[in-house]
């Protein structure tokens, strides 16, 4: 830290200009991202330990009670938080600007975190017992819908501030050129989010107005496809936050660069454009909508994002490789891949988000969004084992790499135990691929998301699917151990964390350069040229590697998706 | 591409798809629906708020099942190999029709008359699971469709 007479420091460590009213809120939002998240990861806890019929820990009315908790802590308030973090954070670091309105901002957090309250309370007191869902005709204690209605305007006004930033950035002439990728990757994402929050607002005002007895009851059918609007593009939201953290580090960890920056946008877009239609996956096996409809928004226009998460996969270790390589590490296939600083968390959570996203979202998601595949999918507990591994097991695991960077960076502190942060990423990472995997096979097996007991009425299902349900329960723990660690180690780093004011943080270790000459280093996601040199870089240094695993992953895929095709066929015939 | 042919072939040739037939009926509509149904196939009188689900056998064609905290209404009597046109609706709040082991599931609204146009394939006693979360006591929502 050196000069904050214009309110801003400079960082010691990436030497950013750090804006501290941004800072501030990022700060304030961050460690409320991580409340939520706490708050849900016990919940998390109880819900895995209930569903391992063996435990059965809690009984029936706290089961759904938690349920609905847990998902809304989660899926809504933790990401929420964090992403407005991160918004606050590229905007005024990277394009090295002040924060548009310090009031803005107030009223921002203040309206998101007396909603999420709100909300809270409602579902603890046990006058929200509706799911995070909330699908009509079930009717919530207004206060629920007026708290969620709080946080996605509150959210809403956080990005709008993100806009008015990028706009004083541009018209103080901050950068030059077009942002940075993590920037445009960032606004993506605020892009969607603007989408989403208006489709919250158009499905929860009319709810809340229900609930008060004002009007008449909205039609369930057009609740659900509404709600989907908010509750499918809300997870683009964080796709889109994930892949730009995935490229943040990346390159801070190896020094990666995008292979080629045009592509990597595109592919931004494609996110923009045809996510909305792919939330029609959630109605594939609704009344009234017509296979015409449901295909069309499921095909074409989903595999276009889909395409878009694709061109990410491989992009990202792409231009991991081919940033090893050019340090020397060219050995056999993947020599890069062994040799990467697998002990630094930061790239460990990156890459275990990456593979586990991939693999087990991309697989899993492409083929329940099937139309007729979601037949033998629909409900079961196969959708809850793929939205797993790709918001915690992906997004969440992303945020966590990202916050042994940011937590030292903006506190000034130096991480706590650091062995122990080494280990985290897997075992979190672990936790949730084991049960994730118990959720999705248990799932195959006909086993009902959401349901306290599944042997209410005698045995339906089979000793396998009880295996499975162990399997959640004990891969619910590990995550959740993993999870705790996180937490214990940042609170336990902001409280008693060795300083670093004025000094640069300790690296938690990237690779060594082998060959003569130091490559390249300039200052992550900070404005550069075109992306000729790394193309260029790119020839230099094939990526023989990553295509193996792309082949591995699209091999693995085709199984998968055949194999469900078959089972399908094995049902009964039904129009 | 592969992907993006399947799902119209699958749509044409393929046997299984779900295609949401459906139509707007008020839920006591259907419910009165039903128990006409049940009432010309059984002889006696069943109502729904009795809250017990007789056992109806029906020859192929239309046929009728109402969805109800926490209960599927009637049990329906099938036979093996013979199409029938199953309309499943909801009484109060949405529910999951989800047939088992053959783990076929659908979406029961309030308001929609869900046409499913099934063809059984073997004898047996089949679960009908509810799953979507229908209120506290949704797990024990469980029904049963016969198929002799």
């Amino acid at each position: 830290m050196s000069d904050n007479k214009n309110g801003k420091r400079i960082c010691a460590t990436t030497g950013l200009p750090i804006c501290l009213d941004a800072e501030f809120f990022v700060k304030c939002n961050a460690v409320l991202a991580v409340v939520f998240l706490l708050i849900g990861g016990i919940g998390a806890l109880l819900l895995a330990l209930t569903r391992w019929q063996t435990v059965h820990l809690l009984p029936v009315d706290w089961f759904y009670r938690i349920l609905t908790l847990h998902g809304l802590n989660m899926l809504i308030f933790w990401i929420l938080f964090f992403e407005v973090a991160i918004l606050y954070f590229v905007a005024t670091s990277l394009l090295n600007v002040k924060l548009a309105s310090v009031k803005t901002a107030w009223v921002s957090l203040i309206m998101m975190f007396v909603g999420a309250v709100m909300v809270d309370v409602t579902i603890l007191v046990g006058q929200a017992d509706v799911m995070m869902t909330s699908y009509l005709p079930l009717l919530a204690h207004p206060a629920f819908y007026l708290g969620i209605i709080l946080v996605a305007v509150g959210t809403l006004i956080g990005v709008i501030l993100y806009f008015a930033t990028l706009h004083k950035a541009k018209k103080e002439k901050t950068y030059q050129g077009s942002v940075p990728l993590v920037v445009f990757g960032a606004t993506a994402a605020a892009i969607i989010a603007v989408v989403t929050l208006l489709h919250g607002a158009i499905v929860m005002i009319p709810t809340f107005l229900h609930s008060m007895g004002w009007i008449a009851q909205p039609d369930p059918l057009w609740y659900r496809m509404t709600w989907w609007g908010l509750g499918h593009m809300s997870q683009q939201v964080n796709v889109c936050a994930m892949v730009s953290v995935w490229y943040l580090l990346g390159a801070l960890t190896t020094g990666a660069k995008p292979l080629n920056e045009t592509v990597c946008r595109g592919a931004f877009l494609l996110y923009i454009f045809f996510i909305n239609l792919a939330s029609a996956h959630h109605l594939l096996v609704d009344p009234a909508i017509s296979a015409g409809w449901k295909i069309w928004n499921t095909s074409y226009a989903m595999y276009l994002a889909v395409l878009a998460s694709m061109i990410h996969g491989f992009t990202v270790p792409a231009s991991v490789e081919v940033a090893m390589r050019q340090q020397g590490y060219v050995k056999g296939l993947f020599g890069w891949l062994t040799a990467a600083p697998w002990k630094n968390p930061g790239f460990s959570a990156f890459f275990l988000s990456l593979v586990i996203f991939g693999f087990g979202g991309g697989i899993t998601g492409v083929t329940l969004g099937t139309q007729q595949i979601n037949i033998i999918a629909h409900n079961t507990l196969r959708i809850p084992g793929h939205f797993h591994v790709t918001v915690v097991g992906g997004t969440t695991l992303a945020f966590m790499g990202l916050a042994f960077y940011v937590v030292p960076l903006l506190f000034q502190r130096e991480y706590i135990f650091k062995p122990l942060a080494r280990l985290q990423p897997y075992l979190f990472g672990i936790g949730i691929t084991v049960m994730a995997m118990g959720m999705s096979f248990a799932g195959s097996m006909g086993v009902s998301r959401r349901s306290w007991d599944i042997e209410a009425a005698g045995s339906i299902y089979g000793p396998a699917a009880h295996l499975f349900l162990a399997a959640v329960g004990i891969g619910g723990v590990l995550a959740f151990l993993g999870l705790l660690l996180f937490i214990l180690l940042t609170v336990g780093t902001l409280l008693f964390g060795r300083s670093i004011v004025g000094k640069p943080m300790e690296s938690w270790g990237t690779p060594k350069p082998l060959a003569v000459g130091e490559p390249e280093h300039t200052p992550i996601g900070l404005p550069t040229g075109a992306g000729s040199p790394a193309l260029a870089m790119a020839e230099a240094h094939p990526t023989q590697g990553t295509m193996v695993l792309a082949l591995v992953f699209l091999l693995s895929f085709a199984v998968y998706y055949f194999a469900n095709w078959k089972a399908l066929a094995d049902a009964w015939p039904v129009r | 591409m592969v992907m993006s042919l399947m799902m119209p072939y699958w749509h044409f040739k393929g046997k299984q798809n779900s295609s949401g037939e459906a139509y707007s009926v008020k839920p006591a509509d259907f419910i009165k629906r039903t128990e006409k149904f049940i009432l010309a196939n059984t002889g006696t009188e069943s109502l729904l708020e009795e809250g017990l689900s007789p056992v109806v056998a029906a020859p192929p064609g239309e046929i009728y099942l109402v969805a109800k905290q926490f209960l599927w209404f009637p049990t329906l009597k099938l036979r093996a190999g013979e199409t029938y046109r199953l309309h499943v609706s909801a009484a109060d709040f949405q529910h999951g029709f989800s047939l088992q082991p053959m783990n076929m599931n659908f979406q029961v609204v309030p308001g929609y008359d869900h046409v499913l146009t099934i063809k059984p394939q073997a004898p047996g006693t089949y679960p009908i699971v509810c799953n979507e979360f229908c209120g506290i006591g949704h797990q024990n929502m469980i029904g049963k469709l016969i198929v002799e």
